[in-house]
């Protein structure tokens, strides 16, 4: 393939992931109980934190003021999603875990 | 990327990672597995992030940008996360949130600046289209969340605002932001008018979320929550990265639905949530006497009585047991009127406290045991052969305003504690809920009501149940 199509297909790929991936968070989510609700929400919080990596990549190619500056705040931003969010989630699940095993759920 | 063995294998680290990613909400499904899921989770993105820092060109040059903002991001997070009291994990969500938002908008920015710098011909339409996206997407997710925040906090007003010509604005806004949009990816790729276009997104994440009311926070955070992952998705387009992609859209799709099943159980749109300016218009306000009818008190002794020779007593927790932090007395409230042969249950509104899910949380903490709790369509019917309904700072959800016509509320599924034979209230003072609307249950002559904070008022109901 030249790179034209080399190109064409990645972005075709993307877009079958993306649905792909779409249709896995509807199946997922749908079946959470409303009690875990709060927790979800967070947890799926945290994990958009991947974003961080995102702007660990602007970070190694950060030349001049202005994307320095923006790579500063987006790894800032993001370390306080992913590492809060992934702390947060945990600490609202750590409750539903004093229970007796073979209680009622 | 090259495609040598590094750039497999990066594959293959973004593939584990987005598995833990799926089954961090999969095992949310159970209580049982839901913290091992996350914990999951938080090793994939460890290992994805690891992976970035230590095969990806360049990251050693400008060490220092990823040690300060890494340094600050997780002192930031881990106190944030560790030290806010559990009344206000809404709040936390959101900023925690609009902070995943302003890197996404942030990365789409750098990404453009980058490429658009280099002249020449335009961007490739993709590419442009997708740094676009994530920008606005992340900008709006960024400033609507700092004001969900400030509601949820009650810094900025709870009540919604509208602007004067509210929807002019908003569809000048709009008008202005696509015109920009496609002048830049079409015409010229500018950058001032990229960075005025993501100013625009900025204003229009406030601009949004000012006229809904602090009771549908939650749901705001849950949209902005999505919104985060679609730009999160944009940013993983544009960078190539499919751990960004996969995860961006996860999140996108599993929030989308989540802010559904909210809505659902408020009986109410998304549309009728966001552009209805709940409380505003008006009707709401004409509904039920204003103000000052009078409300009957009891003592709590004489409430203490009343239910440890009741046979049946039903609790109803809201967001006032959890700001006052007083699941632990409630707890032992239960205890007390459990040993006396007293049948006790706990009724939670699939949307009492803040977020759903809220009341559950707060209860397990203080080792309630589930079997007690009882979601809304499995207690209603059991209200009226209940001695006492215990109401413990909730409103909006045992309101009866929510059966007719005309209220702001009106077809919000709420609890039947209007047909106990007994309902006690215990509440902080004469005001209305979030919502801001009276509530006829506070008249009714079955009602009586203990005002004070919950925490107090609930440990004098133990010491009352012990002596009665």
């Amino acid at each position: 393939m030249d790179a034209t199509s080399v190109s064409t297909f990645a972005l075709l790929a993307a877009l079958f992931i993306l649905v792909l991936a779409a249709f896995v968070g509807y199946e997922v989510v749908s079946k959470v109980p409303t009690m875990l609700h709060t927790p979800l929400m967070s947890g799926a919080n945290a994990v958009h934190g991947v974003i961080v990596v995102g702007a660990m990549l602007v970070a190694a190619t950060a030349e001049g003021p202005l994307r320095i500056v923006l790579a500063l705040i987006g790894v800032t931003l993001g370390t306080i999603n992913v590492v809060g969010g992934f702390v947060v989630t945990d600490r609202m699940l750590e409750m539903f875990r004093k229970r007796t095993p073979g209680g009622r759920g | 990327m090259e495609l040598n063995g590094i750039g497999v294998a990066t594959f293959f680290v973004w593939l584990v990672g987005s598995i833990t990613f799926i089954l961090a909400l999969k095992f949310l499904a159970s209580p049982q597995t839901a913290r091992r899921g996350n914990l999951m989770g938080a090793a994939g993105m460890a290992l994805v992030i690891a992976w970035t820092f230590f095969t990806v060109d360049g990251m050693l040059e400008n060490w220092w940008i990823l040690l300060v903002g890494g340094l600050i991001g997780s002192v930031v997070g881990v106190l944030g996360a560790r030290r806010v009291p559990m009344t206000a994990m809404p709040q936390m969500v959101a900023i925690f949130n609009g902070a995943g938002g302003g890197a996404a908008a942030v990365v789409a920015m750098a990404e453009f600046l980058l490429d658009a710098g280099n002249g020449g011909d335009l961007l490739g339409l993709p590419f442009v289209i997708a740094t676009l996206l994530g920008a606005i997407i992340g900008s709006v997710s960024l400033t609507g969340s700092i004001i969900a925040f400030g509601k949820l906090q009650g810094v900025v007003t709870a009540a919604p605002y509208m602007l004067p010509g509210q929807r002019i604005i908003t569809g000048a806004l709009f008008v202005a932001m696509i015109g920009l949009a496609v002048y830049i990816a079409g015409f010229e790729n500018s950058v001032p008018l990229f960075l005025l276009y993501v100013g625009l997104a900025l204003v229009t994440g406030v601009v949004l979320v000012m006229p809904i009311g602090g009771a549908d926070m939650p749901v705001v955070v849950s949209l902005l929550n999505s919104y985060t992952g679609i730009a999160v998705a944009a940013s993983g387009f544009v960078l190539n990265n499919y751990a960004l992609l996969i995860a961006g859209t996860l999140v996108g799709a599993s929030g989308g639905i989540l802010t559904q099943l909210m809505c659902k159980a408020m009986n109410r749109s998304l549309f009728n949530v966001l552009f209805a300016g709940f409380g505003t218009a008006g009707g709401g306000t004409a509904v039920g006497a204003e103000g000052e009818e009078q409300l009957k008190e009891i003592s709590a002794e004489d409430a203490a009585v009343l239910m440890a020779y009741g046979k049946k007593v039903i609790i109803v927790p809201g967001y006032g047991m959890a700001v006052a932090q007083a699941q632990g007395p409630v707890r032992e409230l239960m205890d007390l009127l459990v040993d006396r042969g007293v049948d006790v249950e706990f009724a939670i509104h699939p949307v009492a406290g803040r977020m759903p899910g809220h009341m559950n949380v707060l209860l397990a903490e203080a080792n309630v045991p589930y079997d007690r709790l009882k979601e809304m369509d499995e207690i209603n019917d059991e209200f009226d052969e209940t001695d006492v309904a215990l109401v413990i700072g909730a409103n909006d959800v045992v309101n009866p305003l929510a059966r007719e016509a005309g209220s702001p509320i009106s077809g919000m599924p709420i609890l039947n504690v209007d047909q106990a034979h007994n309902v006690i209230v215990l509440k902080r003072g004469r005001g209305t809920g979030f919502a801001g609307i009276p509530n006829p249950l506070f008249s009714n002559e079955k009602t009586s009501m203990l005002f004070g904070n919950a925490k107090p008022s609930v440990e004098a109901l133990v010491s009352a149940v012990k002596q009665a």
